[in-house]
């Protein structure tokens, strides 16, 4: 089995990100399971999203504590919170952000890479300039930088079960696997 | 046809294919996405059905308790305080004998103020004649949605359809969907026997005199009975269809075990994986699920735990001063069984408000029931803090 955690605030795309995550290995048939964690329900307060993939199913169902990898939708949680709390060795950090990977200081343990998925979704339109929906973005850097899941698999899931703009959102996910490179795991 | 659904959008769409005629709900966290998606099935024309907009829970039954008196299949969705304030039409739908489905996303009860879940609000409406079904996975969500309808119709008893806020309602998971005509095939249309008929006009739920209110309460209590045997038979009969039953209760490697734990809702699927562990290790550990409450299958739990040493009950709900009301159930039921296969019976409490229960939180319950020289009989907390 394996674990993810998204971190993400309200209103961003968090839990979609889950679901299309799972909708996509579904596809590749993996059994799959996500769930946030809510706190109160409202724009900005923090969010954490969960998905396990295996191969048996799933019996598993309490929050995930020791995830294999990262994905964090908001660099600016990261103040606030141990984003890497219980990140497994060797685990994939996954951030969106326009800096240099090596300015957060991840401890060398993990494998931290850098995906400007907010820039990517402003150019497909998605959400506003301010308050870019970046989870379709971030799920194509997924699946280039883990291998985890096909692009395809991926671009099939977001036109079928992205909310709004399926089209703008499968291209957001293909500029974003193009954007990254795969990392060793 | 296989999709990956929410807990909630499975209620939603096994009231679908059940083609529920008659929906009044109002809002609130954390079921309230059941209602949407059924708002958006009716706007879309999946589903052919009235839905009445209603301005509190209590008016949501009173609206489906109108529905089904005139002969609908009728459904509503509720959580917590919402369950509350419908409470003395809870009463009234089972009396009146009327076949409504109402799905209940455990919610524990405020204050403090929470949208998590723990069983106390559903488990709050016991003594009402209603049955009530606790699920494990979205599957069981929506193969008990489609059930719960027909066991509904034939005893002429409504039923609370339950399910854990988050780690159901809102988790998304693969559920195979059975196809439309294969739900008609074992969900035929509701025909009420009595219905409000302008040509044959009749009163209902009148003045019932000291001479025959009691006859009225023994009907519903045999109803209750019958249901036991009837929810057995139409999960066989999905069985044979659909290829999935889940019994009133299921035993697991429960095989000359030395100590059993007792679970119900998702709490089971995780305690699933830990039995496993500890069966790997060579311990003599099992696992009974109840799936219903109501009926309580007496007889069943009886037999799963008849001459087992020790017994471990989880319950995510407190009777305050009291104990946990599963652990109630179930020694009542042990009451008058021969000592020597009388199980030594200890009551947990875990996961109120949310609070996850984990792998750790079973293997702690199981530590304590297998050696129980530091174990309180009656109750103890997991996880308290201090």
């Amino acid at each position: 089995m394996v674990e993810f955690r998204f971190h993400s605030r309200g209103g961003q795309g968090g839990v979609v990100a889950g679901k299309l995550m799972a909708v996509s290995l579904f596809k590749e048939g993996k059994h799959v399971q996500t769930f946030p964690t809510f706190g109160v329900e409202r724009r900005g307060a923090p969010v954490m999203t969960f998905v396990r993939i295996s191969d048996e199913p799933i019996r598993l169902r309490n929050q995930v504590y020791e995830p294999d990898h990262i994905v964090i939708l908001d660099p600016s949680l990261i103040q606030h919170f141990d984003v890497t709390q219980g990140l497994k060795k060797d685990g994939i950090i996954i951030i969106n952000t326009d800096k240099d990977v090596s300015e957060f200081n991840f401890p060398s343990d993990f494998h931290p890479v850098a995906v400007n998925a907010a820039r990517i979704a402003i150019n497909h339109k998605l959400g506003s300039i301010t308050q870019p929906i970046v989870n379709t973005a971030i799920l194509g850097a997924l699946a280039k930088i883990t291998g985890i899941v096909s692009l395809d698999s991926v671009v099939a899931a977001v036109k079928e079960e992205a909310p709004v703009k399926p089209e703008a959102n499968a291209a957001a996910a293909i500029e974003a696997y193009n954007s990254v490179e795969a990392v060793a795991i | 046809m296989q999709k990956v659904l929410t807990g909630n959008q499975t209620v939603s769409w096994g009231v679908m294919r059940a083609r529920a005629q008659v929906i009044a709900a109002y809002p609130i966290t954390p079921q309230t996405t059941i209602i949407e998606e059924l708002a958006n099935l009716v706007d879309e024309g999946k589903l052919e059905a009235s839905f009445i907009k209603v301005e509190s829970e209590h008016s949501a039954l009173a609206g489906c308790i109108g529905a089904a008196q005139a002969g609908a299949r009728t459904f509503t969705a509720t959580s917590a305080q919402g369950l509350a304030l419908m409470h003395e039409l809870i009463h009234w739908a089972s009396l009146g004998r009327l076949p409504i489905v109402l799905a209940d996303v455990n919610r524990a009860m405020a204050p403090g103020w929470t949208i998590w879940t723990d069983q106390n609000d559903s488990l709050s409406q016991r003594d009402t004649g209603w049955l009530q079904f606790y699920c494990e996975s979205n599957q069981e969500v929506m193969d008990t949605a489609i059930q719960a309808f027909k066991i509904a119709e034939i005893v002429k008893l409504p039923v609370m359809l339950v399910l854990d806020a988050f780690f159901l309602s809102h988790t998304a998971e693969a559920v195979d969907i059975p196809e439309p005509e294969e739900v008609d095939k074992f969900l035929p249309p509701y025909e009420a026997d009595l219905k409000v008929d302008f040509d044959n006009p009749r009163a209902f739920s009148g003045m019932t005199g000291v001479d025959i209110y009691q006859e009225f309460r023994y009907l519903q209590h045999e109803a209750m009975n019958e249901a036991l045997t009837v929810t057995e038979k139409v999960d066989q009969e999905y069985g044979k269809q659909f290829g999935r039953t889940y019994g009133l209760v299921e035993p697991y490697r429960c095989e000359d075990a030395e100590a059993i734990i007792v679970t119900t809702a998702t709490a089971t699927s995780t305690a699933r994986e830990v039995i496993d562990q500890w069966r790997d290790r060579g311990e003599s550990v099992g696992l009974l699920k109840i799936r219903t409450f109501r009926p309580f299958p007496t007889e069943l739990v009886r037999e799963a735990l008849r001459g087992v040493p020790k017994v471990g009950i989880l319950d995510r709900n407190i009777c305050p001063g009291f104990g946990g009301i599963f652990a109630q159930e179930i020694k009542a039921s042990m009451y008058d069984m021969e000592e020597k296969f009388r199980p030594d019976i200890y009551g947990f409490i875990a996961g109120l408000g949310g609070r996850d229960i984990t792998p750790d939180t079973i293997n702690e319950i199981l530590e304590k029931t297998i050696h129980p020289e530091k174990t309180e009989k009656h109750l103890n907390w997991i996880a308290l803090r201090d």
